[in-house]
């Protein structure tokens, strides 16, 4: 019943995208805890925790593509909002410890008794709860988007000026984050983590259920994407797109579509930050750095903008390949990448999705009219 | 007149100085053998103030327990042992004076409150040496220790003084021994005065200490003295951040400039501009090698011989990258920016398989090293002088080629308007092929600059793009004149925030105020005026 009501918004692609991620995301578990280690069926655990990962990084894809591949927003700084989510998730971890430290001092993480400090400063409280935690995860990528997006929509920043200056906006936090006096364990960032709830972040059954709870994130948030750009709303997100003046002269407030598909966007990616922190264990200024931000937006280019799904499947297929390579030929794996990014935006504006499908939602610049080509940028 | 026969008189006592400093010194010397150590110390301050610099060796003999006197004739040597015979040498001149066996010598005690007067009073008596180098380090090391008992050498020291730079510190140094001396309140005042006049903080903090320790009238002059050092100091602090600001804002107009060219005149986003710098520095690096293995004579050249190497490699693989990449995606910015990015790791890591990933270090010619330095402690090395000039050089010549060269009436022309370009019979593709190759030239030449500050490696250019897609977008897009402008605010503005912030938090404050300038002027500074319909 539901399925079918969902169907219509979800397309044939979109349905198939969301079954091979019902079945990854309770067969991978399945195997892993219920299979004994040396049946062919088992999955091991490291390749567990590199699924969960390659599941937050296709989330990240996905909130670019919503606002890239739907809007035309080129954000290059929405690893911000995966390193904000992941941050508050980390400082939630991070008061988990408690007197477990090297210093075994209850109320202040390691690096602060290393640095001398007395107390708590203030941003930290309320991490020790997790609801409090959950919330900052939504609210500090959700409230840095909406301050960044109300000031560079409303003065209408756009096409590659926007890209630079949030280029420069994760680049700031870079180096904001590199201080030690921001209180957020600078240049080693927050790392040791003991348990989340209660579970170990060591334990198989946390990896698998973290596992899960990453494909469930990345099916939700694929719903609600394809529920946005379905409905009414996502038309005129298109039309933004498309041309954004003839959308703003049709009499509608273009800055406000922009804002909040800019909102959705950023805590999708806080929360693929906030489920990619447990898994790998640490969380360091490096994520803020603006290559990674590139790189996301590459994966979504590759697997095909304008399509979600696509860009999940780019996410977790580039980084399959990044895997393999930087351990079979770790100079060869920027030649990769480099080498995708420059075919892929001559050869396959459409991406792996186009290739799949052989049609999509996105189109080429040069079916339409010049004019509108270039009002589209 | 007066001057005249005052300086006679100076000369004349000099005069008869040297002359019966012999035998009058070898007297004093064969005083340091008599008595107590309280009498030894009268000895010494007896032999230092004859201001003799043969004096030295023998002081330092006594000091490190190698100056004995012989018992018969209680005469003075400097002696060394050779098993039970001691060979003896005249303290003054070294000469040879034969042997004594060692019950007819003995040593010359000294204790270390001797030791330390001693090493005072050495400092105060290598102020005559023949050496100019040395006499500097003298006086500055009493200006330093303030040393009351260097004052007699230093008076003697400084109307013999030929070099009127080691003059003046020593007139300091005589000054800073005067207040620690026990002459009179007038002569004081004068040494409050004479520091006064010299700008730097050692001077100010000393007459700051001084202050503490004494009462008034000479309490007030030396903390006024010390006000107005204060006020002039910072003035000159002021001149400072200015010239490090000009030249970082040098730094930064070397690296956008080429930007402003390729995203400015043809609004190409390039992200492997960085890497057409870190290009232009590998040249430098090459060519310095190439130089040293075939002409070691002319190696200080070089630099020279990479500014048009540079150009022609960044230039042409500028041309590669237009005609094999960017050509395909005119009029798709994102599309561009995307795939010059995928260049720019591939150009990187090309560089680290071929050279490696470690730094490689470019030698500044000797005609660039060393710096221009003021005593109020103002410091211009002579590189980045190098750097602002050869910046400003480009800058010109970049604005020459513009509005005065066929191929910048053309590459204007397409800017502004490119199917009427066309149709007017100019080549738009050539035209695009030779704007991005002179754009990405300029950015190699850049590189033969930062490869004299900055570590020549693979990441060379991600360090700077990020910078020089700030300093085009603030200075307005498509106008050489507001990148200038853009990279002299930003370079100031940071290096005035540094002593407040502190280097990062600097450089965060810069990027968010670009950000919010962004919202104000989204087209920069120096907006160029048109019909846009759309941004």
């Amino acid at each position: 019943m539901i399925t079918k009501s969902l169907m219509p918004s979800l397309g044939r692609a979109g349905f198939i995208f969301l079954a091979v991620l019902a079945v990854v995301g309770i067969a991978v578990p399945t195997s892993n805890l219920f299979t004994s280690t040396d049946s062919f069926m088992h999955v091991p655990d490291y390749a567990v925790t590199l699924g969960g990962k390659y599941l937050c990084y296709a989330l990240l894809a996905l909130s670019v593509d919503l606002v890239w591949g739907y809007c035309g927003i080129l954000s290059l700084g929405h690893g911000a909002f995966f390193a904000l989510g992941g941050y508050a998730m980390g400082m939630y971890m991070m008061r988990q410890i408690g007197a477990r430290g090297v210093y075994g001092n209850a109320e202040l993480p390691d690096f602060m008794v290393f640095l001398n400090w007395k107390v708590l400063p203030w941003y930290w409280h309320g991490f020790e709860y997790f609801p409090f935690a959950v919330l900052m995860i939504v609210l500090a990528p959700g409230i840095l988007a909406f301050v960044f997006g109300w000031f560079a929509f409303r003065s209408r920043v756009t096409g590659v000026y926007l890209s630079i200056i949030t280029q420069a906006m994760t680049y700031a936090l870079l180096l904001a984050f590199f201080r030690n006096d921001m209180g957020f364990g600078g240049n080693n960032g927050l790392t040791d983590f003991k348990d989340i709830l209660g579970f170990s972040v060591q334990a198989a059954g946390t990896r698998a259920t973290l596992f899960m709870l990453s494909a469930l994130a990345l099916a939700l948030c694929f719903i609600v994407a394809r529920a946005i750009v379905n409905s009414k709303f996502g038309k005129i997100i298109i039309g933004i797109r498309d041309a954004e003046s003839r959308t703003r002269f049709l009499g509608y407030r273009v800055e406000h579509y922009k804002l909040f598909i800019f909102v959705i966007s950023a805590i999708m990616a806080g929360v693929a930050g906030a489920l990619y922190v447990p898994q790998v264990g640490i969380i360091n200024p490096s994520e803020f750095a603006p290559s990674n931000s590139i790189e996301a937006v590459i994966w979504t280019a590759f697997g095909g903008r304008g399509t979600l799904w696509g860009a999940a499947l780019g996410a977790i297929v580039i980084n399959a390949v990044k895997s393999y390579l930087t351990g079979a030929l770790p100079n060869a794996w920027l030649f990769v990448l480099g080498g995708l990014a420059v075919v892929v935006t001559i050869y396959m504006p459409k991406g792996l999705a186009g290739f799949f499908a052989g049609w999509s939602r996105l189109p080429t610049k040069s079916k339409l009219p010049s004019s509108l080509a270039e009002a589209a940028e | 007149m007066g001057v005249f026969r005052y300086l006679l008189a100076v000369i004349c006592l000099w005069l008869s100085v040297s002359t019966s400093l012999a035998q009058d010194v070898s007297m004093l010397v064969d005083g340091l053998a008599i008595g107590s150590f309280k009498e030894r110390e009268a000895a010494i301050t007896a032999l230092v103030s004859s201001g003799s610099p043969a004096v030295v060796p023998v002081l330092q003999a006594l000091s490190d327990g190698a100056l004995f006197v012989r018992k018969s004739d209680h005469k003075v040597f400097i002696a060394t042992a050779s098993g039970d015979i001691f060979k003896l040498a005249d303290p003054l001149n070294n000469v040879d004076a034969g042997q004594a066996a060692k019950a007819d010598v003995e040593k010359i005690k000294v204790n270390n409150s001797l030791r330390e007067m001693i090493s005072n009073a050495m400092s105060g008596l290598t102020l005559f040496s023949k050496d100019v180098k040395v006499r500097k380090d003298a006086a500055l090391a009493v200006l330093k220790s303030g040393d009351a008992s260097a004052l007699p050498a230093l008076e003697k020291a400084i109307p013999a003084e030929s070099d009127p730079a080691v003059a003046d510190i020593m007139r300091v140094a005589a000054a800073a021994a005067t207040l620690k001396s026990n002459r009179s309140d007038e002569a004081k005042k004068a040494a409050i005065d004479t520091l006064s006049k010299q700008t730097n903080r050692d001077t100010s903090s000393l007459l700051t200490s001084y202050a503490a320790g004494v009462s008034d009238p000479l309490k007030s002059e030396a903390l006024a003295a010390a006000q107005k050092i204060e006020t002039a100091l910072s003035t000159w602090t002021a001149v400072q951040n200015i010239w490090f600001g000009l030249s970082l804002a040098s730094v930064l107009l070397l690296a956008a400039i080429g930007l402003a060219i390729t995203f400015g005149v043809m609004g190409v986003i390039n992200m492997a501009h960085g890497e057409m710098v870190m290009l232009g520095a590998y040249t430098t690096y090459v060519v310095e090698q190439l130089f040293q293995t075939y002409f070691p004579s002319a190696a200080n050249y070089a630099l020279v011989a990479s500014i048009p190497s540079a150009f022609i490699v960044s230039g042409l693989m500028g041309i590669a990258i237009e005609r094999s990449v960017i050509r395909f995606l005119y009029g798709r910015p994102l599309e561009t920016l995307l795939a010059t990015w995928g260049v720019s790791l591939i150009l990187q890591q090309a560089v680290r398989s071929i050279f490696g990933p470690t730094n490689k270090s470019v030698t500044t010619p000797s005609w660039m090293s060393g710096s221009i330095d003021f005593s109020n402690g103002l410091s211009f090395t002579l590189n980045r002088i190098a750097i602002l000039i050869f910046a400003l050089a480009i800058f010109a010549g970049l604005m020459l080629l513009i509005r005065r060269t066929s191929l910048g009436l053309q590459m204007r022309a397409v800017t502004q308007n490119r199917p009427m370009a066309n149709a007017m019979g100019i080549r738009s593709s050539r035209v695009d092929a030779l704007t991005f190759g002179l754009g990405s030239g300029v950015a190699g030449l850049a590189g033969v600059a930062l490869s004299q500050i900055d570590n020549v490696s693979p990441n060379l250019g991600q360090s700077y793009i990020i910078d020089s897609f700030l300093v085009v977008v603030f200075g307005g897009v498509g106008n050489l004149w507001g990148t200038l402008a853009g990279a002299l605010t930003l370079g100031i503005a940071n290096k005035f925030l540094e002593p407040f912030a502190g280097a990062v938090l600097a450089k965060i404050f810069i990027l968010v105020a670009v950000i919010l300038f962004i919202q104000k002027k989204p087209r920069g500074l120096f907006a160029l005026k048109g019909r846009w319909v759309d941004a």
